[in-house]
């Protein structure tokens, strides 16, 4: 069998970031949304951590666990501002969130 | 084939790192073996000493003084209707409790019983440990959503919540005994056996180094573990009083003993990780002070003892029983209990005198596999009787205690102790 | 890091030839997790109920934590189980409890413009597939080993910094500690009924 190089960890990573896009782009929930863009988050992770592979140094990891740490702290803010509005409007559909006041 | 058991008996290093997938199987298969069985004692054990905390008796009538209660439980667990209800969805309402058990002996992995008696001893252990624990809080959230029903989604709710708080206070005070690992050398290890080791090393358990830094770190990790567990006082998710049994209200027979597998498995878990960080894992008391073959001789003879001591009180429950006709069976099936404990004794007394050497002879070195094994099971012992203990004595926290004592109290007081340690480390090197 | 993309320094890696980190049956995990992770990913972005979603996100993480073990990366699969998987997942999970109407689930999945989302998709795996087969070259067929046991002492060194210097990262590991304060704080403000 061929052996598993960097090359096929990019495929699987551009794959998810594929998956992460199609998400973003296509859902109405912003539950959902949000976590598409968890998966595109992801996808750069693995990327960093095959690079950071290939290459013998650490850097890529240590930069995966600020993009770790980045996702958390935007999920929480993500999910604030999903609350703050559903308080309003009862509804968690991205096209009915249209208004800047109402 | 005794060829290939005396070349693994005799192995200093775990399967996983020796790259044994047939022991680490073996190993696993035992864990898993051992963990139901302690389940099922650990059930037995709880009803009778809560009764007797409570000036009853509990179950003494299924087997004798109870001791078959448990496996009547089970086959009426077994037996039971299988109930979902109606709105509840189905893949995620079978899920669940399969999470949380998952999460609960996934732990087992990295838990040492010995210096080479682990699954596998990963170099990152200690992380693995929090993670995975972490993990089962998501079946808990998941059991309480997809029972479409009131108590359950509060219950699962207040439950995950409590558990996510106490975590944190959990992992500091898991770093500061990580912190105390590298006092001596320099530098600190996260595999389990490498902590373990250190305390040898060091010649002191972590729950007495830096007195009392050690000790409050140890007591702040009790009461997160406690809460973790979803044990008294911390039950507040759980308790029939409440909330009507919590997130696993509308979860009947199997599917219910499943959730209880796995809370007792965690318990377990926890206690294990508790001893390794702290009470010096499989190390005997005194291990460097009392060093001479004569103190390892002594210490040998525990295991035997004890269990010598469980065919002592046996016998006496045996010779206690009324003389009447109705307890004949029972009077027999205690008479064949004492016999199998007094069995086992013997055997490891025998171990015990023919191992006394110190060369690696196969008696000499199940000996030393026994008495690594008996140590870390005393003290998880212990454990597991503070948690019946504390149930049995505390009442129940309300719900905004129980957030205030895990983000107002315990956290501030592990941050202290972890940046005290690390001062403290400092100045005495 | 200039001339380290010419093919002569390419050229010159090698494989560890180091016995005890052999790792088994590679390409039969790689598979499997990588089908395991898009997998979850496909789940994720065609599932209409969202706990649903959230339990197939939480496959494909820990697939790829999986992976890293695989790169030989523990510290960042520890940090991605525990942090992820273990954190951001039950956020999602109670902030789904708490959002979740009945009429979400009999909603329409995708929104009126979903061709022209794919469409844009689309264009971007083309250009994901021509950059790879272009670029096929550039990337070495061997991989440098990392060596494994000391991965936690050698992150914190750059993070932390060792033997009385600042490490590489330290600026940025306070300044992210700072980013989680901000957004505690503004998770907080923005959840009160009254501020």
């Amino acid at each position: 069998m061929v052996p598993i190089t960097t090359f096929h960890y990019l495929v699987v990573a551009a794959a998810l970031f594929v998956l992460g896009v199609i998400g973003m782009l296509t859902r109405r929930n912003v539950v959902i949304m949000l976590m598409s863009i968890e998966l595109i988050l992801n996808a750069v992770n693995l990327n960093l951590v095959a690079f950071s592979r290939m290459w013998g140094r650490l850097d890529g990891q240590v930069f995966a666990i600020f993009i770790v740490v980045d996702a958390a702290a935007e999920a929480a803010v993500g999910l604030g501002i999903l609350i703050a509005f559903f308080r309003n409007k009862e509804t968690t559909n991205v096209d009915e969130i249209d208004l800047l006041k109402w | 084939m005794p060829n290939f058991i005396m070349s693994y008996l005799g192995s200093t290093v775990t399967p996983g790192e020796a790259g044994n997938q047939f022991w680490a199987l073996i190993y696993v298969l035992i864990i898993f073996a051992g963990v139901s069985l302690a389940v099922v004692a650990m059930n037995w054990f709880e009803r009778k000493a809560l009764a007797h905390f409570q000036i009853r008796l509990g179950p003494m009538r299924v087997g004798p003084h109870g001791l078959l209660q448990p496996i009547a439980d089970a086959i009426k667990l077994m037996l039971k209707e299988d109930i979902i209800p109606a709105e509840a969805d189905q893949f995620v309402f079978w899920i669940a409790p399969l999470i949380g058990l998952l999460a609960a002996f996934t732990v087992y992995i990295v838990i040492p019983f010995g210096p080479s008696q682990a699954v596998s001893d990963m170099n990152i252990g200690v992380l693995f440990m929090l993670g995975v624990s972490s993990l089962g809080v998501l079946g808990i959230v998941v059991a309480g959503w997809a029972s479409n029903s009131h108590y359950p989604l509060i219950g699962a709710l207040r439950s995950s919540a409590q558990m996510v708080s106490y975590e944190v206070a959990m992992g500091l005070a898991v770093v500061s005994a990580v912190l105390m690992t590298s006092m001596k050398t320099g530098t600190g290890t996260l595999s389990m056996i490498g902590i373990v080791e250190s305390q040898q090393q060091q010649g002191i358990w972590f729950i007495f180094k830096f007195f009392p830094l050690g000790f409050i770190a140890f007591v702040c990790f009790v009461i997160a573990m406690i809460a973790e567990t979803n044990r008294a006082p911390f039950d507040m998710a759980e308790a029939e009083s409440e909330l009507t049994a919590g997130y696993h209200t509308e979860y009947s027979g199997l599917r219910w003993s499943l959730f209880m597998l796995a809370e007792y498995a965690a318990m377990i878990a926890v206690s294990s990780i508790a001893v390794t960080l702290w009470l010096g894992g499989w190390l005997r008391p005194f291990p460097n002070l009392l060093q001479a073959p004569t103190w390892d001789f002594i210490f040998s003879l525990f295991p035997g003892l004890t269990f010598g001591a469980l065919t002592a009180i046996a016998v006496i429950g045996v010779v206690r029983m009324p003389v009447h006709s109705y307890f004949k069976v029972q009077r027999i099936g205690l008479a064949v209990f004492a016999a199998l404990l007094g069995f086992i004794a013997l055997v490891l007394l025998v171990i015990a005198i023919a191992g006394r050497s110190s060369d690696s002879t196969v008696a000499a070195r199940l000996r030393e596999g026994i008495d690594y094994v008996y140590w870390f099971l005393l003290k998880v012992a212990f454990f597991m009787y503070l948690f019946i203990w504390l149930r049995a004595t505390w009442p129940r926290y309300r719900f905004d205690q129980l957030m205030r004592v895990g983000w107002k109290v315990l956290l501030p007081i592990t941050l202290v102790v972890l940046i005290l340690t690390a001062i403290v480390g400092v100045i005495v090197s | 890091m200039s001339g380290v993309l010419n093919p002569a320094s390419i050229a010159a890696f090698t494989t560890s030839t180091d016995p005890g980190m052999a790792p088994v049956a590679t390409p039969f995990f790689f598979y499997l997790l990588s089908g395991l992770a898009i997998l979850g990913g496909f789940l994720v972005i065609t599932r209409r109920n969202p706990v649903h979603c959230a339990l197939a996100l939480i496959l494909t993480l820990i697939a790829i934590a999986n992976l890293y073990l695989m790169l030989y990366a523990p510290f960042v699969a520890a940090v991605q189980i525990i942090v992820y998987a273990g954190g951001i997942m039950v956020l999602f999970l109670f902030v789904i409890m708490l959002v979740s109407v009945e009429r979400a689930s009999k909603d329409r999945r995708f929104n009126r413009v979903w061709p022209v989302g794919l469409a844009a998709a689309c264009a971007l795996m083309a250009l994901f597939v021509s950059a790879f087969v272009k670029g096929r070259a550039l990337f070495p067929d061997r991989m440098i080993a990392i060596p494994e046991g000391s991965n936690t002492q050698q992150v914190a060194s750059m993070l932390y910094g060792e033997a009385g210097r600042i490490g590489q990262y330290t600026f940025a590991f306070e300044i992210a500690s700072l980013l989680l304060l901000v957004a505690i704080l503004g998770a907080v403000i923005m959840t009160k009924k009254k501020i």
